[in-house]
Parts: structure tokens; C-alpha cells; sequence
């Protein structure tokens, strides 16, 4: 008997590419409307939440 | 491997941890690299650290949607989830096994002798709580009278902000101490609570509180490097449960939330070569062409 993981073994699974395609995309799309400066303005200044005190 | 495993975390804890100018400075980095997103979980304002940490960044995206939009700018978030997601799509919870500065510290921290206990499954589905509230739905909709919401998990949960960043600016900035009140000392109880719950069980923060853990586990089925069980190996001698630091039981739940493929079962516990690597559906690595049980008669490797 051929088990599922021996029928399988040698399929190449398309769904990662598909998933990491649609991220990229959207991840792209971020870039487009300016998010990038807007998470560096965020990222470069203390947080004070995160230290608790904000 | 396992200390290829420890290399690869250090390693990555010094990278997104790489600037070392803040004695000097007395502040963090503020250079370009800041664009960059940390895989793991890692306080951007810890004073070394090099990029940003997802899920402060997001939530700062969903606390100021209403001023972005007020302003004419379209910012929902979609570079810190495109980034996180093809993160989470590549690798999923390999990543907290072995890119992860808090999950480096949870595991040293439980070396340290002492009883050990279990930690009860039920409270796995906690971190998909703090995701959603405290990383999405409080700080997009509890907001100021600006229109500004509140970094909810980052404020009154994240053990790692008050570990890699509280403590390191309080000590660089001593004024900063005057302003510490109830929020701080709530903070460093939860952090001290972490840590004590870190020598006695394994990952704590990671099974029940990480929201990034929780966000790279929607990926368990999608991701581009997975464990997978060869079924007519396995002789459920239940070996692969007794190692894993994240209590699955591999050879019930091959593609269970809670895997980090930190790779133990496949290389410390299971003597039958039941678990192999697979990248996109591919095998590779140690048990990539085994196929039977090594000593029957049908033993061999496919090609
Ligand atoms: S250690 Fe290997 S053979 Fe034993 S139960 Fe786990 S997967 Fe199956
Ligand atoms: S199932 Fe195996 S690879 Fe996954 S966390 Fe447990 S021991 Fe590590």
C-alpha cells in the first residue's frame, strides 16, 4: 500500500508561493502609499508605551 | 543541530540588536535600517536594536488609522502585514524557533534547574485573543479625544519591551524614572511573572501570550518549510512528545499551531526516520528519501 505521504513526496506545493505572492503584493501596495517613512518615523523615536511610562 | 539551532538564534538576536553606539548616545538607533522588519519578536526601542519590531509597528498603524485618513494618507498597515506575511508565509513558527530574541531568553531561562511543569493546552488560544484585542481591535477603536488609540499590548502586557527596552532606557535616561507609576510596575510584574514561569515551564510567553507566534501560526498549512511524518514509519513509540519544547505531539498533529520546527523531534527523538524536512512539498535534509521503516523488507528511498 502507497501512503499519502509516499503519493505526495514529490508534489510541489504551489500554496506557499501563492500566500507569500499575495503578502508581497500587499506589502508593495504599503510602499506605494508611503507607509515605509511612516513605520521609520515610528521605529526611530522612543517608545514610551513600551517602556511603560506612556 | 540543536547547536546549530542556538548559533542561528544568537546570531539573530545580534542582528537585530547590532548597534552598539547607545552608551554613548544615551538613546536608540535611528538610522535607515529601522525599515527593516525584526522576525522575531524584538522591542524597537531597545536601545541596540537595529529594525522594528511588527507588532509595535502595527499597532501604531491601527492607534493612528483615523488621523492618517484625516490627513489624507491611505496607511492601514499594509507594508507591516506584507512584510509579516511573507515572513510567516516562508518559515511560520520556525521563526520563534530559531529567530526569535524571547524565545533565545525563555529557553536559557528554562535550563535553569528546577522542578518543571506542563502548560495546560487551553491556554495556547490565548495569544489569538491578545492579537486581536490588544494588537488590533483596542487600538483601533479605544481612541483619545485627538482620535489616537493606545499601543494596548505593547503598554500593559509586552514582557519583552519592559525587558529590552524599559529597563536599558531607564538605566541610559535616569530622568526618566520620575515619570514611572502604575503601568511600569504593572509591566515588570508581568515580566518578573514570565520569567519565573520560564524556568519552571518551556516558552511560556510564546504558547500563551505572543501575538507574533499567534500571527505566524495561521501559516501551519501554508508555509514554505514544514516537518512533515512519513505515517507508515511512525510506530507511535510517542518519543517525538516527550522532546518537543512546545508540547505537540508530533506523529497526532504534524501540522500543529504550536510547532516551531526547532527540528528536536526529528533529529533527538524519533529512531524511525517518521519525520522528514520538506520545502514547498519537497523533501530534504536527513530523511528527505526514506521512505520505510529501516529493517522491513520494503525499506528504501525513493528517487
Ligand atoms: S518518535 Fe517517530 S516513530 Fe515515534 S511516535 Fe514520534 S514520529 Fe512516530
Ligand atoms: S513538533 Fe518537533 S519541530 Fe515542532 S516544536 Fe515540537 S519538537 Fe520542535
Amino acid at each position: 500500500m502507497i501512503g499519502k505521504s509516499e503519493k505526495t513526496s514529490k508534489r510541489v506545493r504551489v500554496a506557499p508561493f501563492v500566500t507569500i505572492l499575495f503578502f508581497v503584493i500587499m506589502g508593495i501596495f504599503g510602499i506605494m502609499t508611503g507607509e515605509v517613512r511612516r513605520v521609520l518615523e515610528q521605529a526611530v523615536q522612543v517608545c514610551l508605551s513600551c517602556i511603560g511610562i506612556g | 543541530m540543536e547547536i546549530v539551532r542556538k548559533w542561528i538564534q544568537a546570531i539573530m538576536a545580534l542582528l537585530v540588536n547590532g548597534s552598539w553606539s547607545f552608551p554613548f548616545t544615551r538613546t536608540i538607533y535611528q538610522g535607515p535600517l529601522k525599515v527593516v522588519c525584526s522576525p522575531g519578536l524584538n522591542c524597537y526601542s531597545c536601545p541596540a536594536a537595529t529594525t522594528y519590531c511588527p507588532i509595535g509597528s502595527l499597532q501604531q498603524m491601527m492607534a493612528g488609522i483615523r488621523i492618517a485618513l484625516e490627513n489624507g494618507q491611505n496607511f492601514f498597515g499594509f507594508y507591516v502585514v506584507g512584510t509579516m506575511g511573507v515572513l510567516g508565509g516562508a518559515f511560520g513558527r520556525l521563526i520563534c524557533g530559531w529567530a526569535c530574541p524571547f524565545g533565545l531568553i525563555q529557553e536559557l531561562l528554562h535550563k535553569i534547574p528546577s522542578k518543571k511543569f506542563s502548560i495546560p493546552q487551553k491556554l495556547n488560544y490565548l495569544k489569538y485573543g491578545f492579537l486581536l484585542f490588544f494588537v488590533i481591535l483596542l487600538p483601533l477603536t479605544v481612541v483619545d479625544d485627538f482620535g489616537y488609540g493606545e499601543l494596548w499590548f505593547c503598554k500593559y502586557v509586552c514582557p519583552a519591551g519592559t525587558l529590552e527596552a524599559g529597563l536599558p532606557m531607564l538605566m541610559l535616561q535616569p530622568g526618566l524614572s520620575r515619570t514611572i507609576g502604575i503601568v511600569f510596575f504593572n509591566k515588570m510584574t508581568i515580566l518578573v511573572g514570565f520569567i519565573l514561569w520560564s524556568i519552571l515551564a518551556s516558552r511560556p510567553f510564546c504558547r500563551t501570550t505572543c501575538p507574533l507566534g499567534a500571527f505566524y501560526a495561521f501559516f501551519k498549512k501554508l508555509k514554505l518549510v514544514k516537518l512533515r511524518l512519513i505515517e507508515e514509519n511512525c510506530t507511535k513509540c510517542e518519543e517525538c512528545h516527550a522532546v518537543c519544547p512546545m508540547g505537540v505531539k508530533f506523529n497526532e498533529s504534524p501540522e500543529d499551531a504550536e510547532c516551531i520546527s526547532c527540528l528536536k523531534c526529528m533529529d533527538k527523538a524519533c529512531k524511525f526516520n517518521a519525520i522528514s524536512l520538506e520545502i514547498a512539498g519537497l523533501p530534504v535534509g536527513r530523511n528527505a528519501g526514506v521512505r520505510r521503516r529501516p529493517g522491513t523488507k520494503q525499506s528504501n528511498a525513493v528517487m
